[in-house]
């Protein structure tokens, strides 16, 4: 039977750590039963409603290490804990990323940005309204997709890779960190591993229950973005129904670098598609070299919605994944 | 005419503890011993209650007891599809099942985890079309409509005239209910534009801030309760016969509600306040019970969604000769309301439409209880026929302004299907001021102008409510120390027309404000009757009862005067809070001798004989306890006559962009007729606030059922797309026509409810102008719409499906 919504916190362990050493000690000790709480805002609901239920949760942001935005040898590392609003207010982000400072800026809410941090928008899980009811989907190790069903209410869903599963990647950073070819930093107690930000996350085809790769004795620490494409040609746009506190119907974040009207390079990200940010590599091919033009703008759209398989009431996100496309080419 | 105080901007004494968090909210109150109480609600949509076993929630440290249906209702369930206190017969999921009391609201929903309550489920609808066909499910446990005063019915179509509704055609079955005016057949005859479309409206919840929670305890005898409500007396002597406690034992406190919109007027739609009330009763402690914003959505109500037919014909002149309505009306799964009806009666009035029909039916499905809710019909209606205005002018070759000119109902007309003469009405002032303010002739050359991927929409819409009650009663009191106490049961949901109608009886008595106390906040102050407030009538219903009482307390002043001054009533008049000799005003008296005076009297200047014969017995009540105590001024106000309406013109521009399908308000100007104004701030507040409810009506917000289960997909305010700072524009423009209503002694009518209506109404129709003059037929407009619409992307996949469903 469905639950219906508690809103009150359950009895749960919290831990605070105040180092790295302690959070990845608890990390590996709880495993899966150590729920990580960055700003808290993908985890107070399903705490509250009793629709996960974790042993413990393990907070962390009183973990200066994983805070902040600095320089490194080849570009720039961002804490995992450190704010939206930090990095969308960020200087050095502004001026060589503002693609991630943009994006970061259309997360949600002010008040959201101000406690949500970079790791929390990037590893939120699906919002598909079946899943965060408690439903016994494919997600939430059922046998059935609610959503993708003749009846299924599935205006916000994927276009994309389904399988089993039709949620999509909800995030704004994530499409821009891809766009940015970042690397994403991955601690537990006994190893470091740095991931492509495109291959961190993952589709239902790979795993039906994770959106990203992270095992559960691991913590995102940090976001390197290399120099690659600092300072390049940004360009991101979100498009939900209303201009503030919403997920976008299909986003879009894109880098160019352009010389004399031709485009010499590009990568272009869309997200809300698909279950992860989904990088438009043909379009990129067909258009690098190319001087920009209307027509190569719209021949692109066109070409960034082949293979889409629209559900019942998502059909329009083809024309608007075109359009996005279009715009950010024509620049 | 001049005033000291109406018209006038004031700060209304609940201002400050608003701003600075010091007004309590029924959530602010403690007492000693107080414990907190939870719901169970249901999860089925439709279902019987089978068994409960709450053995071990009870035996829990800290559980003082449980409250079922079978408590509040040893004798049975009503019969009926109204609200239930809690029920064993859900028709809604979220309905609560029962309520337990614990220690703190944890230990009380690890309490209700461990109740096991076994259901056997029924087969449940969402969309009342599809419980209209034959072998098709019904909400309700005896079938799918509620007939008043007979009970529960069955409405059934074959499954061709299903069919056919859903392909776009006028229902052929028979209607429920169907009432009309003039030759319709003429009417479409003689039309040089006749328009017919199916058409919907999304029912989607009320909103409100404040969740619906309240407090209870029981002190000798007597119920305190501290609730949320939009009326205070109102609600408070429905409220008593909810509970089952007599009206004089029952003490309502309510200093402050956070957002009503119809669904806290009356006791009916918020009887889940009996919930902590029963329960205290039951385990002898006082209970909070706070509701969770989940509850808030699921128990706490709807508008009546429409699925419908319309046919509009206009003659060449542009005047509407006929208009026909055929109006499907969700009921939800608990209450319902009389939009349908009110929406075809609000075409006749705007337009003066020649010849009008409505038929209709009221079907329930298993979604939220709907009921009342800002311009319940009104607004959903202006918005779908505005844009078919705007067709019809460009058809006819008229402008859209003055299509709506020609058809304007003013002084003198009547209007509805009862052709009831209006108290007075100004709409073509208020046309022609918003038509100033908007610069229309300027603006409507931008109509359609591109720009890169952005196209430029204008529209003009229009609101209407009936605005004023009467038959209600006034009482004020002084002392000796002459200060005036205006005794108010008006409740206080923000529009401060608690204050605002007080300020009639300063102005009778020429008293200046900062000698006045509005005496209000809770029922123990002994509080006249009011009308509940709805239907933005308790400007007018109000002014008239504080007039009322004011004037008797002058006249008796003037008596008190007379007998020990010399000389007649008529010679003397009051100022500067003297009554006074006219021909001499040094021969008078302060009003705090007066009140000494009249206190020494007694009698009918006290309370004590000779009162208006027609109080409510509420009233009476609280005259009684008040007898003897003061100065008192009473009076119940007679019936009125005529129907006073409230008016509203707002205009827009808007920018369409036919790429991301996202619109911006870059102007909008609403324009007021409501007779005198009697606070302009308020009146500003409440253009204000109805045209952001207006921009959610018409392009946002949603009320979403999943049909596979039965579940509310929308239960919180992202979900629900509610507008938000940066979806509204950053000003909206506002003005008032002020010419006073002669059947109210200030000359004012209300207007809450007309401001979404015309808001709605403009951003359609705009919508529909940068489209080329494409009409939807549907309110919301949603973004993902309008790009399947320039994609040519066809949504005849999902015909009438906005109601409550639409994915």
């Amino acid at each position: 039977m469905v639950a219906t919504s508690h809103d009150v916190m359950p009895d749960i362990e919290l831990y605070q750590p105040t180092d790295e050493e302690n959070a990845l000690a608890l990390a590996n000790t709880l495993g899966a039963d150590g729920w990580l709480v960055g700003g808290g805002q993908d985890t107070y609901g399903w705490l509250k409603d009793r629709n996960k239920n974790p042993a413990a949760m393990i907070e962390l942001t009183q973990i200066d290490a994983w805070k902040g935005i600095k320089e490194i040898a080849d570009g720039i590392e961002i804490g995992a804990v450190t704010t939206l609003t930090d990095i969308a207010n960020n200087p050095l982000v502004q001026s060589r990323y503002a693609l991630l400072a943009t994006a970061a800026g259309k997360v949600a809410s002010p008040q959201i940005r101000n406690v949500g941090t970079l790791g929390g928008n990037l590893i939120q899980d699906a919002r598909c309204w079946y899943y965060r009811r408690g439903l016994d989907c494919y997600r939430a190790g059922g046998n059935i997709c609610y959503a993708d069903s003749p009846e299924g209410l599935n205006r916000e869903h994927a276009l994309f890779g389904a399988s089993r599963c039709v949620a999509v990647s909800p995030s704004d950073t994530a499409p821009a960190l891809v766009a940015l070819d970042a690397t994403m930093v991955v601690a537990s107690s006994s190893r470091e591993r740095l991931i492509p930000a495109q291959d961190f996350f993952v589709g239902p085809e790979r795993d039906i229950v994770n959106m990203t790769v992270l095992n559960d004795d691991e913590i995102l620490t940090a976001v390197r973005i290399p120099s690659t494409w600092a300072n390049a040609e940004f360009y991101f746009e979100k498009v939900a129904d209303r201009n503030v506190w919403d997920f976008a119907l299909v986003n879009i974040a894109a880098s160019f670098k352009v010389s004399g009207g031709s485009i010499e390079d590009a990568r272009i990200v869309c997200g809300a598609v698909e279950c992860t940010p989904r990088r438009l590599e043909s379009v990129e091919s067909a258009i690098r070299g190319q001087q920009r033009s209307e027509e190569l703008a719209a021949s692109a759209g066109e070409m960034a919605t082949e293979g889409a398989r629209p559900l019942n009431y998502n059909h329009f996100k083809v024309p608007l994944m075109q359009n996005l496309v279009k715009r950010a080419i024509r620049g | 005419m001049a005033y000291m105080h109406i018209g006038k901007d004031f700060v209304p004494p609940d201002v400050a503890g608003k701003v600075t968090g010091r007004i309590k909210y029924s959530e602010d109150y403690t007492r000693e011993g107080m414990v907190y109480a939870r719901l169970l609600t249901s999860p089925i949509p439709h279902a019987k209650v089978v068994s409960i076993d709450a053995s071990e929630a009870l035996a829990m440290e800290g559980v003082f007891g449980i409250l079922t249906a079978d408590d509040v209702y040893p004798d049975g369930e009503a019969n009926s599809t109204g609200l239930k206190i809690l029920t064993n017969e859900p028709t809604l999921v979220g309905e609560p099942i029962l309520a337990v009391a614990a220690v703190d609201e944890k230990t009380a929903e690890t309490a209700i985890a461990a109740i096991t309550v076994t259901f056997e489920r029924l087969p449940f609808v969402m969309d009342p079309v599809d419980s209209l066909e034959e072998g098709g499910p019904d909400a309700y446990n005896g079938g799918n409509t509620f007939v008043f005063r007979e009970g529960f019915a069955q409405e059934k179509w074959t499954s061709d005239q299903v069919a056919s509704f859903r392909a776009g055609n006028e229902p052929t079955a028979e209607p429920a209910a169907e009432l009309s005016y003039g030759d319709l057949e003429a009417g479409f005859a003689n039309s040089a534009f006749v328009y017919e479309t199916p058409f919907t409206t999304a029912g989607y919840p009320h909103m409100s801030m404040e969740p619906r929670s309240a407090m209870a305890y029981w002190e000798d005898g007597k119920l305190y309760l501290h609730g949320t409500s939009q009326s205070l007396t109102a609600l408070a002597d429905g409220m008593a016969g909810i509970v089952g406690v007599p009206k004089e034992d029952l003490v309502f406190i309510n200093a402050a509600t956070g957002g009503g919109f119809g669904q806290r007027a009356r006791a009916g739609s918020i009887p889940s306040m009996a919930i902590p009330a029963k329960l205290s009763q039951k385990i002898n402690r006082p209970v909070m019970m706070r509701c969770t914003r989940e509850e808030e959505f699921t128990i706490g109500g709807a508008r009546q969604g429409f699925q419908g037919w319309i046919k509009l014909g206009f003659k060449q002149d542009g005047t509407m000769a006929a208009a026909d309505l055929w109006i499907v009306s969700d009921n939800g799964g608990k209450g319902g309301g009389g939009d349908a009806f009110s929406a075809t009666n609000a075409i006749s009035i705007v337009y003066q439409a020649e010849a009008v029909r409505f038929r209709g039916v009221s079907i329930g499905s298993n979604t939220a209880h709907r009921g009342a809710q800002r311009g319940p019909g009104e607004n959903q209606i202006a918005a779908i026929v505005s844009p078919i205005l705007d067709k019809a002018a460009e058809e006819l070759g008229i402008d859209r302004l003055e299509i709506r000119k020609l058809n304007t109902p003013q002084t003198g007309d009547v209007g509805g299907i009862n052709r009831q003469p209006f108290t007075s009405a100004y709409m073509p002032e208020a046309l022609e001021q918003a038509a100033t303010a908007f610069n229309w002739e300027e603006r409507i050359t931008r109509s359609r102008q591109r720009n890169g991927s952005k196209v430029t929409g204008i529209g003009i819409g229009q609101g209407y409510h009936n605005a004023g009650r009467s038959g209600m009663d006034g009482i004020i009191m002084m002392g000796p120390d002459g200060r005036l106490r205006v005794h108010n049961g008006v409740g206080n949901l923000g529009t401060y027309s608690y204050a605002s109608t007080s300020r009639a009886a300063a102005e009778v008595l020429k008293m200046p404000w900062d000698r006045c106390d509005v005496i209000t906040g809770r029922t123990d102050n002994h509080l006249p009757i009011t009308s509940p407030q709805d239907g933005s009538n308790s400007i007018f219903t109000n002014t008239r009862t504080c007039f009322g009482a004011a004037q008797d307390m002058l006249a008796k002043m003037k008596e008190i005067a007379a007998a020990d001054l010399g000389g007649d009533p008529a010679d003397y008049d009051v100022s500067n809070e003297r009554v006074h000799q006219i021909a001499d005003d040094t021969v008078g008296m302060t009003f705090g001798e007066v009140a000494q005076r009249a206190m020494e009297l007694g009698g009918k200047y006290t309370g004590e004989a000779e009162l208006p014969e027609e109080l409510a017995e509420w009233t009476q009540i609280s005259v009684s306890r008040l007898a003897g105590s003061g100065f008192m001024g009473v009076y119940h106000d007679p019936r009125h006559s005529n129907n006073p309406p409230g008016f509203t013109v707002t205009c827009t521009e808007i920018e369409l962009d036919t790429e991301t399908g996202k619109i911006e308000i870059l102007d909008m100007v609403s324009i007021a007729e409501c007779g005198t104004v009697v606070h302009p701030q308020g009146l500003k507040n409440q253009l204000v606030g109805g045209g952001v409810w207006g921009i959610g009506m018409s392009v946002l917000e949603r009320h979403l059922y999943d049909p596979q289960n039965g579940l509310p997909a929308s239960t919180g305010y992202w979900q629900s797309k509610i507008p938000t700072y940066l979806d509204t524009p950053l000003k909206i423009d506002t003005g008032w026509v002020d010419l006073p209503d002669p059947e109210n002694p200030v000359g004012a009518r209300g207007v809450g409810e007309p401001s979404m209506g015309s808001v709605s109404a403009a951003l359609n129709a705009a919508v529909s102008d940068a489209l080329d003059g494409h009409v939807f037929n549907a309110t919301p407009v949603t973004t993902d719409m309008i790009v399947n619409h320039i994609a040519g992307i066809s949504e005849e996949w999902v015909p009438l499906a906005q109601n409550n469903f639409r994915g």
